[in-house]
């Protein structure tokens, strides 16, 4: 045996409420983020992400709350994200009980924000998400601001560079892949996880359970990440643990 | 029950807070000597670095403190690996509760990455600690460092290769992993624990 393979919902939260967008446009609501959380805990999620996609500052109060109420009463580790920019934003969220943090964008247009989150906090608490797009030209490009700005940073030399800086995780997400629903980004994960030295989170395009098996066998991925697949109980994650179990995946049921 | 949870400039006692508060306990979050001394145990948590909490556990004579407990002493992650005679992290002098040296994880290929992070097994379990758990139960680990299996062992896992998962000698217990992040097992050990405390 050795280290499991770990499954992640992921909550998107906006005023204190679960959404999902497709295609990171259209949101639909999916009840309350701590109860939701407490849910996926009991049913042997690995840990959980909240996603606060506010922009208000009233909703970054509201999500710190849900934040703290998270830690109350769940006994998984948590990852918070979005809106993080500087390190008093991580100094919250720590405070609040978060386990660790997901930067992003504050990441690209200030890459030296990593070092000081690794050194200041430690890398365990750094996570850094990086949503990218296979374009034309055959390679993928890094986005800003939830995939609305495209970058020139090309996916894999900023992977490579998060991880120099003392990044402890990658989460990537394909655009691409993102809301469709037919698997992960498996070739790029693949080649991310095999030529980096921190676990790399695979994030969106979970449609079905073979999905999940692919992205740890095809993909090498540490982790998987979904949003919708377990919001609208599509996929169970007792089922789906028991089936990658049955698969030879060593998973933690 | 008197609970005390020592304060000082780790990362993350917040778990370990809301853990005791989910069990019942509201602990006592403190580095006053006196306070430390006087609980019915004392948990010793923390995320972090070795060489800079043993100067700050140092300079606030917390060091002396902790050696001294008579009482069930429970170190979690750095705690455990502070409790130790000496750390290759900073090549720091630790507590020297347990005579053993902390190692650094040395990976023996790419798929085995640094840190250990994430959900692992325990096993050759032998301790009070973990009544009513069952060899192989998952528990949640994140650390660089690790403590080699020695005649303190009470669980090992077999990361690159078998190490202390836990330790205990006479009132002294510890854990590499997070009980408090650990899901239900997690609360069962520190229920356990506890109940240590009460015997």
């Amino acid at each position: 045996m050795s280290l499991a393979k770990r499954i992640i919902p992921c909550l998107d939260v906006k005023n204190g409420q679960t959404v999902k967008g497709t295609n990171f446009v259209h949101l639909r609501q999916a009840g309350d983020p701590v109860e939701l959380g407490q849910k996926y805990s009991d049913e042997n999620a690995d840990e959980l992400v909240f996603l606060d996609i506010t922009a208000s500052h009233e909703g970054r109060k509201t999500f710190t709350d849900v934040v703290r109420r998270v830690a109350e009463r769940i006994s998984i580790p948590f990852t918070v994200g979005g809106g993080i920019n500087e390190l008093k934003d991580i100094d919250t969220m720590l405070n609040a009980g978060a386990d660790k943090v997901s930067i992003n964008s504050a990441a690209i247009r200030t890459p030296e924000l990593i070092d000081m989150v690794a050194r200041h906090f430690g890398s365990q608490v750094c996570i850094v998400a990086i949503d990218a797009k296979l374009e034309e030209d055959g390679n993928w490009y890094c986005y800003l601001n939830g995939g609305r700005v495209k970058t020139d940073k090309k996916l894999f030399d900023w992977a490579s560079e998060v991880a120099d800086r003392g990044a402890g995780e990658i989460l990537f997400t394909s655009m691409d892949h993102d809301g469709v629903k037919h698997g992960f980004a498996n070739d790029a994960l693949a080649l991310m996880s095999t030529s980096l030295p921190i676990p790399i989170i695979a994030s969106g395009g979970a449609g079905c359970m073979a999905d999940f098996k692919e992205t740890f066998t095809k993909g090498k991925s540490d982790a998987a990440l979904a949003a919708s697949v377990f919001h609208y109980n599509e996929i169970s994650i007792k089922e789906l643990k028991q089936y990658l179990r049955t698969e030879g995946i060593n998973v933690r049921i | 029950m008197k609970v005390a949870v020592v304060k000082y400039n780790a990362g993350n006692i917040y778990s370990v807070i809301h853990a005791l508060n989910r069990l019942g306990i509201e602990p006592l979050v403190t580095d006053e000597k006196n306070e430390i001394e006087h609980a019915d145990c004392v948990i010793f948590p923390g995320q972090g670095e070795a060489q800079k909490t043993m100067e700050y556990l140092r300079a606030h004579q917390l060091d002396q403190v902790i050696k001294g407990l008579k009482q069930p002493v429970l170190g979690i992650c750095i705690g455990m690996q502070l409790m130790c005679a000496h750390s290759e992290e900073g090549e720091t002098d630790c507590l020297g509760i347990f005579n053993t040296t902390v190692k650094r994880f040395v990976s023996t290929e790419q798929s085995l990455k640094i840190p250990h992070m994430g959900w692992d097994t325990l096993t050759e379990l032998d301790s009070a600690l973990f009544k009513g758990l069952q060899e192989n139960s998952f528990v949640y680990f994140i650390h660089s460092y690790y403590v080699p299996v020695t005649e303190y062992t009470i669980a090992q896992n077999n990361y690159i290769h078998p190490f202390s998962a836990a330790i205990r000698k006479d009132n002294f217990y510890a854990t590499q992993f997070h009980p408090e992040k650990s899901g239900r097992i997690g609360e069962q050990i520190l229920q356990n624990f506890l109940n240590i405390v009460r015997t």
